[in-house]
This record gives structure tokens, C-alpha cells and sequence, in this order.
């Protein structure tokens, strides 16, 4: 299955006797976004950051663009992460630096670009998302809308072929909700990526999804377009849609 | 034995049941945790240090962040400290007539001792606190998370090189607060008498040795180092959430003042062995 970018396979994760995730597994197709649908505290956060090494699963395998993610040693782990772009939930934009300084960081180790080529770079993230005239404040001089548009342009600088996006309209109106989860489809179209998008918003799910998964307790319970489950009889996946 | 282990068994298990007790263990418990995990952090630093990629413009910027932003307290703070010593000291050494001997008294007090403890002790107030509470602030926000998933090694970028900037700027703002502190001394003196600058410096020259100035200088290397050290623990390992940032900012002054006493008394103790 070439076009499998990501594969999880029974995934198990607890804090303590806390059991937070319980068995899930699912498989992401290239150019491909998946929409994680569940209640707060259900372990969708912890899923995407397993996926991304930054929590260690108790059991399990997770495939990431072919690669065992626990096979791998810290340096060969680093140059996988640089193929995937992950958007936090608070946009971690790195306060100290201004919004150039955010978006070249990943390009650090880039030494053989230029700076004129990393300005370009850089123009076009912004551009993508549509936000060329803040390129030197500071996030701190910037809106939740703002600052999520630009964690995004950060994710984008690298050209990721996938991208992770933890509750990417959390405390966002709806007005700007909506763009985001339109931006996040235009980039889908645009770059051909696959995404697995982390949400309780149904609005986002809605215009973003190809598939989804129904996380209730740390189990999926059910997969599918959001047309298939959106008509589910099961009283608790219906409860996200009234 | 097995009678011995019995009542061993006993006693640990009263002592767990007092509330008292039970507050004690946890707490030499916590001490053992904390002492273990700061020298893990203490090794991966000298681990990560010697390997690249080194990251030379956030260690200038941190030095820059680091020492010359702390130079204005540390020079104001030198100054009325060798100010106040030596008026301080005029009456007692004049009960003996020997004011002459003030000049080369104080010098030898900041050199020695006062000059590095005072700077370090405001160095952990100010740059201590400042990585703790940084550190802790970046954690909570997922910068540090962010920085990860980047593939930029978070502990390299941000907690080497604000280590290696705290050990190598300290000892350079002690140089300098030791210097100033010495005019200061020099106004002190010439407020009730008339020396003039060349004498002052060469009383205070002429009784300086190597002994005085080599192991204060070496000691400072330690302060700084312990005190990046701890902020950077204390921020790195700060919980997740906004009252963390606080605690790890003030656990952070608390142990580094701690520590650069402890440091200081061993100093103190092998420099006797040379004396």
C-alpha cells in the first residue's frame, strides 16, 4: 500500500492507572485529511503527539511514511519530523522572536539556501496564508486568528507531506473558525498533503474531512465520510452533529 | 536477622504511619529525586555540549541577553557595596590607627569573597529566575514541544547555550563589579581623608596575591554554571501549566542562592589547603 502515509496499529497509551488511549489503530492515505472527532479529554491530543515522538506509546506500532517510529534513533527521528509540519493547539509561536524569526527557524539547518531563498520561502508561506504585512511583529501583536495563520505558515515552510493539526479552531470565532478550516482545505488542494486534524468542531470537520474517526474514551468507535456518520444511529455520534 | 528485618520493617512502617514522619520521607525522597535527576541534566549538558550542531548565534545572543543586560546591577550594586564596606569599616580600623590598612582590607574582602558572592546572588535573582520562569513559559505555551517537532534539538538550542553563556559571563561581570567596587572604595576613602587614586590602587595591589585572586575567579566559573543549571532545570521540568511558571522562576533563585553558598564554603575549604 504505497499510497499509506501513516498506519497506527493497536495504540496504547495511559498516565498512570489513566488509560488515555485504548487500542486504536487507523490509516491515513497521501493527499488524504482525517478528521480525529472527540470529546475534550479523550486522547486525541495524546494520539498526534505519539505519532510524533513526543510521547512514548506503552504498546502498539505507528508507520510514519513508511518508518517504524520507535525504531528510530533521535537524529534519524528529527529528519523524519522535518517531513511532517504539526500545528499546536496554541500555535507555539516562539514569543522571543518576531514573525520572520518564527517562520526561518525551521530552516536553520538549510545551509546551503541563501537568505535571498529564504525570504522567498518565507513570502510564500505568508502569502498562503494570507498574512504578508505582519511579517516583522511580534506574536505577541497578534490575534488567536492571526497567530494560528501564521503557526500554520510556519508548519507550510517546509513543504511537509503530512501535516498534524491539534484543534486548529479552538477558541476562535466562527467567522474565523471558518477560514481556517477553508485555509486548511486550500493547502490540502494546493500541496497535495494529508493532514489528521484533531477537532471537537463539527463546522471544521465538516468542510476538511475526507474520512473521520470517533474517539470516545480512548477507543475509535466508529470511522467513515462524514456523510456516513453523520447518519449513524449510535445516540452518542449523533449527539456531535445536533 | 530475619528478626532484625522484622523490626526494621516495623519501625518504617510506624514511621510512615505518623503524619509527621510520613511529610519527612517524602521529603528526603523528593531531595533524592531532585539531587538525581539535576545531575542527569548536569550530563546530558556536558554530552550535548562537545557534539554539533553548535548553536554559536543563540549563545552570543544569550551572553548579550545574559551579561551585559545584568552589567548596569551588578556595576550599581559593586559600587555601594565597596562604598559602604569601607565606611563601614573606617571606625574600627581607625580605633587601632590603622586606616592605612583600609584600602588593602577591602580589597581583599571583595576580591576574595564579597565581590563573587554578592554578583552571584544577584545573578541567580535576576538571570536565574529569568531562564526559570523562560524556560517554564516556553513549556507551557508547547514551544518547547514546537521546536521538537521541527526537528531542531530543543535541549541543544535553548539549554547549552544558555548554560554555557550563565558559566562564561559571571566570572567577566565579577571582574568588572570587583572593579568598580574597588572605586567605590576609593570615593569611601577619600570622603573623610585625601588618597590619592595611584595610592589607593597600589595599597590595594601591593597586598593582593595570586592566592586571593586566581581561586575567587575559578569559583565564579562554578556559580554561573550551577546557577544556568538550575534555571534551566527547574524551567525545563516545569509542569504544564501557568502557576508553574512561577514556581519554577522562584525554586530556581532559592537553589541557586543555596548552592552558590554550598559552592562557596567548599571553596573556601580547599583554598585553605593552599594557604
Amino acid at each position: 500500500m504505497e499510497n499509506i502515509v501513516v498506519e497506527i496499529e493497536h495504540l496504547k497509551k495511559s498516565f498512570g492507572s489513566h488509560q488515555v488511549l485504548n487500542d486504536i489503530s487507523l490509516k491515513l492515505e497521501k493527499g488524504k485529511n482525517l478528521v480525529v472527532l472527540g470529546k475534550s479529554g479523550s486522547g486525541k491530543s495524546v494520539l498526534i503527539k505519539c505519532l510524533m515522538g513526543l510521547l512514548l506509546p506503552d504498546d502498539g506500532k505507528i508507520i510514519l511514511l513508511g518508518k517504524n517510529v520507535a525504531d528510530l534513533k533521535e537524529k534519524e527521528l528529527n529528519v523524519l519530523r522535518k517531513k511532517v509540519g504539526f500545528l499546536f493547539q496554541s500555535a507555539a509561536l516562539y514569543d522571543s522572536m518576531t514573525v520572520r524569526e518564527n517562520l526561518e527557524f525551521p530552516l536553520r539547518d538549510k545551509k546551503e539556501m541563501t537568505k535571498e531563498e529564504k525570504e522567498v520561502l518565507v513570502k510564500e508561506a505568508l502569502e498562503n496564508v494570507g498574512l504578508e504585512n505582519v511579517i516583522d511583529e511580534m506574536p505577541s501583536a497578534l490575534s488567536g486568528g492571526m497567530r494560528k495563520r501564521i503557526g500554520l505558515a510556519r508548519t507550510l515552510i517546509l513543504k511537509p507531506e503530512i501535516i498534524l493539526y491539534d484543534e486548529p479552531t479552538t477558541g476562535l470565532d466562527p467567522i474565523t473558525s471558518k477560514e481556517i478550516s477553508q485555509l486548511i482545505l486550500g493547502i490540502q488542494k494546493k500541496y497535495n498533503t494529508a493532514a489528521i486534524i484533531i477537532t471537537h468542531d463539527i463546522e471544521c470537520a465538516k468542510i476538511t474531512a475526507n474520512t473521520m474517526l470517533i474517539i470516545k474514551d480512548g477507543t475509535a468507535i466508529i470511522e467513515g465520510t462524514y456523510q456516513e456518520i453523520s447518519t449513524s444511529k449510535d445516540e452518542w455520534v449523533h449527539s456531535f452533529f445536533e | 536477622m530475619e528478626t532484625d528485618l522484622t523490626i526494621l520493617n516495623q519501625t518504617v512502617k510506624v514511621m510512615q504511619d505518623k503524619p509527621l514522619n510520613k511529610f519527612y520521607l517524602q521529603s528526603v525522597k523528593y531531595f533524592f529525586e531532585e539531587v538525581s535527576n539535576l545531575t542527569r541534566f548536569a550530563i546530558r549538558f556536558f554530552k550535548e555540549i562537545f557534539y554539533p550542531p553548535y548553536e554559536w548565534s543563540e549563545f552570543v545572543k544569550q551572553c548579550f541577553s545574559i551579561g551585559y543586560k545584568s552589567f548596569p546591577l551588578v556595576a550599581i550594586t559593586g559600587f555601594i557595596m565597596g562604598l559602604v564596606l569601607t565606611i563601614q569599616s573606617r571606625p574600627t580600623l581607625a580605633t587601632f590607627g590603622a586606616q592605612s590598612w583600609l584600602p588593602a582590607m577591602v580589597a581583599v574582602s571583595i576580591i576574595r569573597e564579597i565581590g563573587p558572592v554578592i554578583a552571584a546572588l544577584i545573578f541567580a535573582g535576576k538571570v536565574g529566575s529569568g531562564i526559570g520562569a523562560e524556560l517554564a513559559s516556553m513549556k507551557v505555551t508547547e514551544q518547547i514541544d514546537a521546536m521538537e517537532v521541527s526537528g531542531t534539538n530543543p535541549f541543544n538550542y535553548i539549554v547549552v547555550t544558555r548554560i554555557a553563556a550563565a558559566t562564561l559571563m559571571l566570572p567577566i561581570l565579577v571582574i568588572v563589579g570587583d572593579g568598580i567596587a574597588l572605586y567605590g572604595s576609593y570615593i569611601g576613602v577619600n570622603l573623610k581623608g585625601d588618597v590619592s587614586f595611584h595610592l589607593f590602587f597600589l595599597q590595594v595591589f601591593g597586598k593582593l596575591n595570586f592566592i586571593d585572586v586566581i581561586p575567587a575567579i575559578i569559583k565564579t566559573f562554578f556559580f554561573g554554571f550551577f546557577i544556568g543549571l538550575i534555571g534551566c532545570y527547574k524551567g525545563y521540568n516545569a509542569n504544564k501549566g501557568t502557576e508553574s511558571v512561577g514556581k519554577a522562576a522562584n525554586a530556581a533563585v532559592v537553589l541557586a542562592s543555596l548552592v552558590v553558598f554550598l559552592i562557596d564554603m567548599i571553596a573556601v575549604q580547599i583554598t585553605s589547603l593552599f594557604n
